[in-house]
């Protein structure tokens, strides 16, 4: 039997403000525990909630990136549950008329592309952070610190058309990669500011109404998405193999084991009795509102790719590679004011740069090899001051030392040889040095031209000016 | 067009179970009998023709009342932890969630 998975995702996205959503608290990471709480986040009676401005404007920003409709009114509700992670025992959130509806993401598949249709953009506050255990104590219980409860949590929830683990996981990482370019959130999964569940069912390929669905959380990386995914469909697909029915349940994901089992909690059916949240008025978005956001929004991954494609003339590769961050696009147009070959940039980032920064493009902020000195060691190559090979060498001590490329090589006498009488020299000593493989090349040996070429570098520390010691080594074998 | 709502013993343990009150079968019954006198008045409204009517969200007749994004200071911990049934280490404390 053909099985075919279907699966849809719910985001969470903490967003980049610098206050709740709420009331005043700061939402800055690492603070001393229930150090940021007050009265509005710590549900205390008669106080009143006062939405963030520019929560709403990340969240607008997010809603015209992703092609969503945004609907002229909005309104908050209160999700009602007995959970210690929300004091007030309701979490503000959006329901019936949410924020953004109807959003579209294009990713790439094995060099075609999906389109996957997002159902709803909505905001809402996160929750506190539990502890089920700490240091110094073996009683039964759980700990709260309520500093994360009310930061202003953005929900992205697609319609169930992602049809594997590895589309989730691209999908994810194109939403990411969105959510970080327009600076609404900082994206880092391991820590929890970008967060992704996943509702999994399988159906007969070719059947219209779905089966019985999973839902998969505990997902802290792209990588764990798509093994989490692939082992929940396997799972699925051998229950209904073997004549069984797929229980509705949440299950979590256990990195270490590689399994997904079903949650422990005691779970009881939702029943979140949302009703419209009276503290809060709606949020009216005139069409001139988000128009305004559109207009000022950045340029997007796709059309800064397609944009270096075109007006670099560079392969859609390294354009793929170059813009997956705007830290690193960002960093290649800079080299390229310094040093305008944009092929040649292009691939010195991708090779050498990315190599120091072992992959990580984000890392490029703090790069201690800032574009001009990228440039400047270019500009030196392209001059013949000193050969590429050296200048890969002198690439890495650039990067540890954060010198630029004209103080290393003065400081090591690094310049390339180009003068024909003292290469001749070197060459003549390799000559005198080598007299087997040099009466070989005589005799015809073409191969044995190459070791030569080699112990002539050698003997200039990598000096030496390929091009000329190419000629001048030919001359002097001629000559006896 | 009148039609008494229909409401069992169920309904009510359900509803209480979700509000996290523990009732006696006494007043169990007697809710039972109170919440459907006033479903029963609630869905007299129905008789009301509400199509042309916009569902209300809110009784204020205001929109996008907002606050810039600027940080003022929270509580100190001792007084936020003040009033918590029990507090350690820095942490509220409560019963175990997770079995
Ligand atoms: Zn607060």
């Amino acid at each position: 039997m053909n099985y075919e998975p279907v699966i849809g995702l719910e985001i969470h996205a903490e967003l980049l403000t610098v206050s709740k959503n709420f009331c005043a608290c700061s939402a800055n990471f690492g603070q001393e525990p229930n150090t940021s709480v007050c009265p509005v986040c710590l549900g205390l009676p008669g106080v009143l909630p006062v939405l963030n401005k520019k929560a709403v404007e990340y969240s607008l920003r997010t809603a015209v990136s992703l092609d969503c409709r945004i609907p002229s009114r909005s309104i908050f509700a209160r999700k009602n549950y007995f959970y210690p992670d929300m004091p007030k025992d309701y979490q503000i959130s959006q329901y019936e008329q949410p924020l953004a509806v109807c959003g579209h993401l294009k990713i790439m598949v094995g060099g075609r592309e999906r389109d996957i249709a997002i159902e709803r953009v909505h905001l809402e506050e996160d929750t506190g952070k539990l502890f089920h255990e700490i240091p110094g104590s073996s009683d039964s219980a759980s700990w709260i610190d309520f500093n994360r409860a009310g930061i202003p949590l953005l929900e992205i929830v697609t319609e169930p058309e992602l049809r594997s683990g590895k589309e989730a996981k691209l999908f994810m990482a194109k939403l990411r990669q969105i959510l970080t370019y327009i600076g609404v959130c900082d994206g880092n999964m391991e820590e929890g500011s970008l967060r992704c569940d996943a509702n999994v069912s399988l159906r007969r390929v070719g059947e219209q109404t779905l089966g019985t669905k999973t839902e998969v959380k505990n997902v802290n990386s792209f990588r764990f998405l798509q093994r989490a995914l692939e082992y929940e469909i396997d799972r699925q697909r051998k229950v209904l193999e073997e004549g069984g029915r797929v229980v509705q349940e949440t299950r979590l994901w256990d990195a270490a084991a590689g399994v997904t089992q079903p949650m422990r909690s005691k779970e009881e059916a939702h029943d979140y009795r949302y009703f419209p949240e009276p503290d809060l008025v709606p949020l009216v978005v005139e069409e001139s509102w988000a128009a305004g956001i559109k207009a000022a929004l950045p340029e997007l991954p796709d059309q800064k790719r397609e944009r270096f494609v075109e007006r670099y003339q560079l392969p859609d590769y390294d354009a793929g590679i170059l813009t997956s961050t705007r830290e690193l696009a960002d960093y290649f147009e800079s080299c390229l004011q310094f040093y305008p070959q944009a092929k040649t940039v292009s691939n010195w980032i991708l090779g050498e740069l990315l190599r120091e920064l072992k992959g990580s493009a984000a890392g490029v902020g703090a790069c201690p090899v800032p574009p001009q000195n990228l440039a400047g060691l270019l500009r030196l190559i392209a001059n013949g001051v000193i050969s590429g090979k050296i200048g890969k060498a002198v690439f890495q001590e650039m990067y540890e030392r954060g010198l630029s490329a004209e103080t290393i090589i003065q400081k090591r006498g690094l310049t390339q040889i180009t003068d024909t009488a003292d290469l001749t020299i070197i060459v003549d000593r390799v000559i005198a040095d080598n007299p087997e493989p040099a009466a070989a090349y005589r005799a015809g040996s073409e191969r044995t031209f190459g070791f030569l070429v080699g112990q002539v570098m050698k003997a200039s520390r990598g000096r030496a000016n390929p091009k000329l010691t190419n000629q001048i080594l030919r001359e002097r074998l001629k000559q006896k | 067009m009148e039609q008494t709502p229909k409401l069992t013993v169920a309904d009510v343990e359900y509803v209480a179970n979700l509000a996290r009150l523990s009732l006696t079968d006494e007043e169990k019954q007697s809710l039972t009998e109170e919440l459907a006198r006033i479903l029963a008045y609630i869905e007299k409204l129905n008789q009301l023709d509400t199509a042309e009517i916009p569902p209300t969200s809110h009784v204020l007749s205001l929109s996008n009342v907002l606050r810039e994004d600027k940080v003022a200071p929270s509580l100190r911990r001792e007084v936020a932890l003040e009033n918590a049934p029990q507090a350690e280490a820095e942490l509220f404390k409560v019963p175990k969630i997770i079995e």
